[in-house]
């Protein structure tokens, strides 16, 4: 208990104060950028994660960050609603269409639920390019930055505009919404909900025998995912300032799982471990050029070989051991 | 005794062949029913119209007088007619204990989004669970291994954990999918009185069995199906002299329907 609440106050710690002080010191103000997006794939990754936990392989969360994004950018530019309002909008309209899409394809599993998510993607770049509001391959530019938030006269949130580097700014929101969104996750697994998942990635025809609602609970736990990448998508466009329909594709799909699988399926907070390592292990092969991606295939292959549990099983090794 | 699940002209067609073919049968409260006939002789189908995971063709299955059949499996559940299933059908990776508290899931008060705010419905339940599962386990004699992962039990105890899953769904009708199968004698002694302790504890248990020796201690009455057809249906007794049913098993010893 004591070492999970250290744990707890040292990554707070890391992500709220030693970072930031550590771009400040070094001058590496890119970093923010980087850590932004780290930060939000993570959420993203994290939705991808409790599909997984229900025994479903993901591959379509990409479209539901495209989806995310285009909801946001729509509302602010054609409705000059506020950025923040439309961050919750975001996330429960994928949330509803996830699940009109869910309860068809839900029923599938294996290699069939995961070949039709990952055709998802592609549909939801197709519609980008051809539904009229989207406005096609040009794509949605120059979103405002987010406004300001304020309660009663007392300013929560500055506005963006006026803040002195708008990307630090971005970084403690996506940080802030990443601690939520696993926060909240962590809570969700270890609650009955977690465990009623749980039962279902094990098998389901018991779990409908002993009264669960299988149908339902899959509904429930992959709309909870889309509402992650909505929301990720729709921070992404601000932080971007921009959406086009190959701001999420296909490769965006299957990075989101392997984020999971890299960090260990069996962990809630796995998906974000596995961003990060992911995200920055291949901005680090960048300088190898025309063999990044052998390298990095080749790394990620020897990964799943040794450890199939995921970078976080290491932990419990060594404490097993 | 009253009756409690009424089965009335059940049928079941895949495609061309008849699997179950007009059966209709009763099962009394308390009372403990075994279904048996030759290999391919429908129960097994029979036992999911039964508990609903496959919908009949023709007929119905009415529990309390209420009309059960085609429902969803776990609506069926909730109602208090709850399956078991053969050993491999456990949460193999959650420990004993977990499988029992996991299987309270139709007694919560509280709701999933209680269980995720912590509410004092959610921790009396979780609590509640908790007490619960360990009585069951206990009941079964499955304390001792309570915290072992599930997929490294020996069968006999696999067996006596998807019992505990089922009873800690709080049903009125039990259904075993052949709880004696491959046990040796001592093990099938242990079960047959736990399947009795079941009945003491109020329930009605139907099963679907091979071991006839097993069946023919255990049952008030006893249900024989042959290629879909209820061919007798009585107490252990009347179907051991029964002409039909030595029929059925015709090229079986006699010994095998314990005679």
């Amino acid at each position: 208990m004591i070492r999970k609440l250290l744990g707890l106050l040292f990554f707070l710690a890391a992500v709220f104060i030693l970072l930031p002080l550590f771009i400040e010191v070094t001058g590496r103000k890119d970093l923010y950028y980087v850590m932004t997006s780290v930060a939000l794939l993570s959420i993203a990754s994290a939705g991808v994660w409790l599909t997984f936990y229900i025994g479903r392989i993901n591959i379509g969360q990409g479209a539901y960050a495209l989806m995310g994004g285009y909801v946001s950018a729509i509302l602010v530019m054609s409705y000059s609603w506020s950025f923040w309002l439309t961050l919750p909008i975001a996330g429960l309209f994928c949330a509803g269409v996830s699940i009109l899409i869910g309860m068809p394809i839900l029923r599938l599993r294996g290699v069939y639920f995961a070949m039709v998510t990952l055709v998802l993607t592609e549909v939801a770049r197709l519609l980008a390019l051809a539904l009229p509001i989207t406005n096609g391959a040009k794509g949605i530019t120059s979103i405002p930055l987010p406004g300001s938030i304020s309660i009663f006269g007392v300013t929560l949130v500055p506005d963006f505009v006026q803040v002195e580097n708008p990307r630090i700014a971005f970084y403690y929101v996506a940080v802030v919404l990443m601690v939520v969104c696993y926060a909240g996750m962590y809570r969700l697994v270890n609650s009955r909900m977690g465990h009623l998942c749980m039962s279902l990635q094990q098998n389901e025809e018991l779990a409908s025998s002993i009264g669960v609602n299988i149908a339902w609970l899959r509904v429930v736990a992959y709309s909870i995912s889309s509402f992650c990448g909505g929301v990720s998508g729709a921070v992404f466009v601000a932080a971007t300032q921009s959406i086009y329909p190959s701001s999420f594709t296909v490769t965006d799909s299957v990075n989101f799982m392997l984020n999971c699988f890299l960090g260990g399926l069996g962990y809630v907070f796995g998906p974000m471990l596995g961003t990060l390592v992911l995200y920055l292990g291949w901005n680090l092969l960048f300088s190898t050029g025309q063999f990044q991606l052998l390298i990095y295939s080749a790394v990620m292959i020897i990964l799943m070989l040794v450890l199939p549990n995921g970078l976080l099983s290491l932990g419990s090794w060594r404490r097993k051991g | 005794m009253s009756t409690i699940l009424d089965i009335k002209g059940l049928t079941k067609r895949f495609g061309g062949l008849t699997a179950v073919n007009n059966v209709s049968f009763s099962v009394r409260e308390r009372e403990i029913l075994s279904l048996i006939g030759p290999n391919g002789a429908g129960k097994s189908t029979l036992f999911k119209l039964v508990s609903s995971f496959l919908r009949p063709t023709a007929g119905e299955v009415l529990f309390k007088g209420e009309r059960i059949s085609s429902l969803a499996p776990h609506i069926v559940a909730r109602k208090g007619v709850v399956r078991t299933f053969q050993e491999t059908t456990i949460f193999r990776n959650m420990t004993v204990r977990d499988n029992v508290i996991v299987a309270h899931h139709l007694r919560a008060k509280a709701t999933l989004l209680g269980y995720f705010l912590g509410t004092t419905d959610a921790r009396r339940d979780v609590a509640a669970f908790g007490s619960s599962a360990d009585e069951i386990l206990g009941f079964l004699g499955l304390d001792a291994i309570s915290g072992e992962i599930a997929r490294n039990l020996p069968h006999g105890h696999l067996r006596a954990l998807g019992i505990a899953i089922g009873l800690a769904t709080n049903p009125s009708v039990l259904l075993l999918d052949e709880p004696f199968a491959g046990m040796n004698h001592d093990e099938t002694m242990k079960a047959v009185a736990m399947v009795r302790k079941l009945r003491e504890r109020g329930l009605t248990v139907l099963l679907v069995e091979h071991d006839m020796p097993a069946v023919m201690k255990i049952s008030d009455r006893v249900v024989v199906l042959n290629f879909g057809e209820k061919i007798a249906e009585g107490t252990p007794a009347e179907i051991q002299n029964d002409r039909k049913v030595i029929e059925a098993y015709l090229g079986v010893e006699d010994e095998a329907i314990g005679l």
